[in-house]
């Protein structure tokens, strides 16, 4: 019985914390969604929150929109890079502590400084990017400022015009996800590294001896036996994706395309001090992210090999 | 201990990379993994360089405006232009980029206090201790892991307004939601899982209650695990932008990365050079840390693999 009653006390302060800033507010948020709440509570609406977002031609659309795109360009960039540079290293190559703390810097660092960074180095006028685009007499593009999709921009260079709904995701979302790239792609690799050095040697050896090649030891042998490692990277890298904040907030303030949902929840509250709406927009993203995780773990439970 | 260490030991040694032990690694693979590194960089590096520019060798588009390339002089005093153009702070009288270190300093030190020990004795509950209801909790914690921190964003910023707690502006607001972390007591009790029980009951036998088995043998042999928290917490909470954004609106309370974005829609938006020199400063601590600890950093993200 003292045992239980230690066990509750070293306990209390996590779940008292948890209670207080996390669990609290889920319900606080909700109740705040019911209302126009500016400052207090002005009056009920019920679901009114939830239908002005899910009205055909509010906000909520084109936000969702730019989140599924962002996440869909972002994660299969993100993770074979990554997966392709774990096979490289996990080779027997001098320095590879060297390469491992280096691809892992921009993850460390904070992304509001190197979104700074990367806004001026996709600056139009004084960005490194353009200066090497006009050192090799190529067209200097307007990169963060850049509304127009990038499918249209590809056609115009050659001269042809494209239909509106082949526009593609616009040049800002682009430059946003290479950035993304850059930040994510040493953490990701460090993961797929942890992974690759759980598959058993010995397994190298016998195929070898049957006299497989290298992409035949990739294929039979890394690729299934990672799977779990895959999974629970892209699960990640998913989730993460669908939330992205703060390097776009800096990069483009949610303009040219890129206004993803976290964003446009930001900008309701802190701009608009739309609490009952920003919280309504809160719950629908959570579940968007929710679902998405649930159909990742039924594809994972027919893929993962264990 | 000593055969049961060898073991594993033994195991990673006999361990190959996948086919190419015997032969010569493709130079390919080295230009590939250069050509990464070296763009991992070049960002950093441009931050650095055009940090000591001119203005003019800036919009002039020089990468190395300094001898033996260009004439200019590298220009050391555009950090103390920007720490000037960010004003004083009036309550102490020292340059507000100054007071937002302070801030930050102290932001982060209150969470990593905080956070180390919720883990801690969380952890030390839930790998020691039997008590009712201790797998309901154990998920429970685990299930704020999964929470999207969107979904409580506003609520828990409104709770800081001044008709709830009234700490709007306040230390108490920064630091709030950071003070326990789910990833924390998950990590330790990882950690205290693998410490083989034989010693608790040797402990016991020695007399040694919980409280002092575990601050004179759990907690040192966690050591590890701890400072990879510890570390984690540092970045996580040193690069923290949002949340501070939200619940302050005084520049005196504000934190190095919210004085950056504050700074990019000033003087810093033109001015690129003093901007890339208070992203220097706001970067240098993070950087120097990591080139020092980065063993702990990999480390603790991949045994619990765990926040993106």
């Amino acid at each position: 019985m003292r045992e239980h009653a230690f066990a509750y006390a070293l306990l209390a302060p996590a779940l008292l914390l948890f209670l207080a800033f996390t669990v609290f507010p889920i319900g606080f948020g909700f109740y705040i969604s019911l209302h126009n709440w500016r400052l207090g509570p002005r009056e009920f609406l019920g679901l009114g929150n939830y239908l002005r977002a899910l009205t055909p031609g509010s906000e909520f659309w084109p936000s969702l929109g730019a989140t599924l795109t962002y996440s869909l360009l972002a994660v299969p960039f993100q993770i074979s890079i990554a997966l392709t540079l774990a096979y490289l290293l996990f080779q027997k190559i001098r320095g590879k502590s060297l390469f491992r703390v280096v691809m892992f810097l921009p993850w460390v660092t904070s992304t509001v400084a190197t979104a700074a960074v990367w806004a001026r180095l996709y600056s139009p006028d004084i960005g490194l990017i353009n200066s090497v685009l006009r050192g090799l007499e190529l067209r200097p593009l307007r990169w963060l400022l850049e509304d127009k999709g990038v499918f249209t921009l590809i056609a115009n260079g050659l001269g042809v015009t494209l239909p509106d709904w082949l526009r593609g995701p616009s040049l800002a979302m682009v430059a946003v996800v290479i950035y993304t790239t850059w930040v994510f792609v040493g953490y990701n690799m460090t993961l797929f590294l942890a992974g690759l050095g759980n598959i058993p040697g010995e397994m190298y050896e016998a195929a070898k001896i049957d006299g497989a090649n290298g992409w035949q030891l990739f294929r039979h042998i890394t690729w299934p036996l990672l799977s779990p490692t895959t999974f629970f990277v892209v699960l990640i890298t998913v989730i993460g994706t669908l939330k992205a904040f703060n390097h776009i907030w800096v990069m483009t303030q949610g303009d040219n395309g890129t206004q993803t949902a976290s964003i446009l929840i930001y900008r309701q509250f802190y701009e608009f001090q739309r609490a009952g709406y920003a919280s309504a927009l809160a719950f629908l993203l959570s579940a968007v992210i929710l679902l998405v995780t649930i159909l990742q773990n039924r594809a994972a439970a027919e893929r993962v090999n264990y | 201990m000593a055969t049961a260490t060898a073991a594993p030991l033994a195991q990673v040694k006999t361990r190959h990379a996948p086919g190419r032990s015997l032969k010569r690694v493709n130079p390919l693979i080295y230009l590939v993994l250069i050509i990464v590194g070296v763009a991992s960089l070049i960002p950093f590096l441009w931050m650095v360089l055009t940090s000591v520019k001119d203005y003019g060798d800036v919009v002039s588009l020089k990468f190395w405006p300094w001898p033996p390339l260009g004439n200019s002089a590298p220009r050391f005093d555009n950090f103390a232009e920007a720490i000037r153009l960010i004003g004083v702070d009036r309550d102490t009288g020292l340059p507000m980029f100054f007071r937002h270190v302070l801030n930050t300093a102290l932001v982060t030190a209150i969470v990593i206090a905080s956070s180390v020990t919720t883990s801690v004795l969380a952890a030390y509950a839930f790998a020691q201790l039997d008590f009712p209801a201790k797998n309901v909790l154990f998920i429970l914690v685990l299930a704020t892991f999964m929470i999207p921190e969107e979904l409580i964003l506003v609520p828990r910023a409104v709770m800081m307004n001044k008709n709830y707690l009234n700490w709007y502006n306040t230390m108490p607001a920064m630091v709030a939601p950071f003070l326990v972390n789910a990833f924390g007591i998950f990590l330790i009790r990882q950690f205290f899982l693998q410490i083989p029980r034989d010693l608790y009951d040797a402990a016991r036998i020695d007399g040694a209650g919980h409280m002092r088995y575990l601050t004179t043998i759990m907690i040192p042999l966690a050591r590890p695990a701890i400072l990879t928290l510890a570390l984690l917490e540092f970045i996580w909470t040193w690069n923290e932008f949002r949340w501070i954004q939200l619940v302050t609106s005084s520049s005196n309370m504000r934190t190095v990365s919210v004085g950056l974005v504050g700074f990019l829609h000033t003087e810093g938006g033109a001015q690129t050079q003093l901007a890339m020199a208070v992203a220097v400063m706001v970067v240098l601590p993070v950087v120097v840390l990591y080139f020092f600890t980065q063993r702990y950093f990999t480390e603790g993200i991949t045994t619990t693999g765990l926040k993106g």
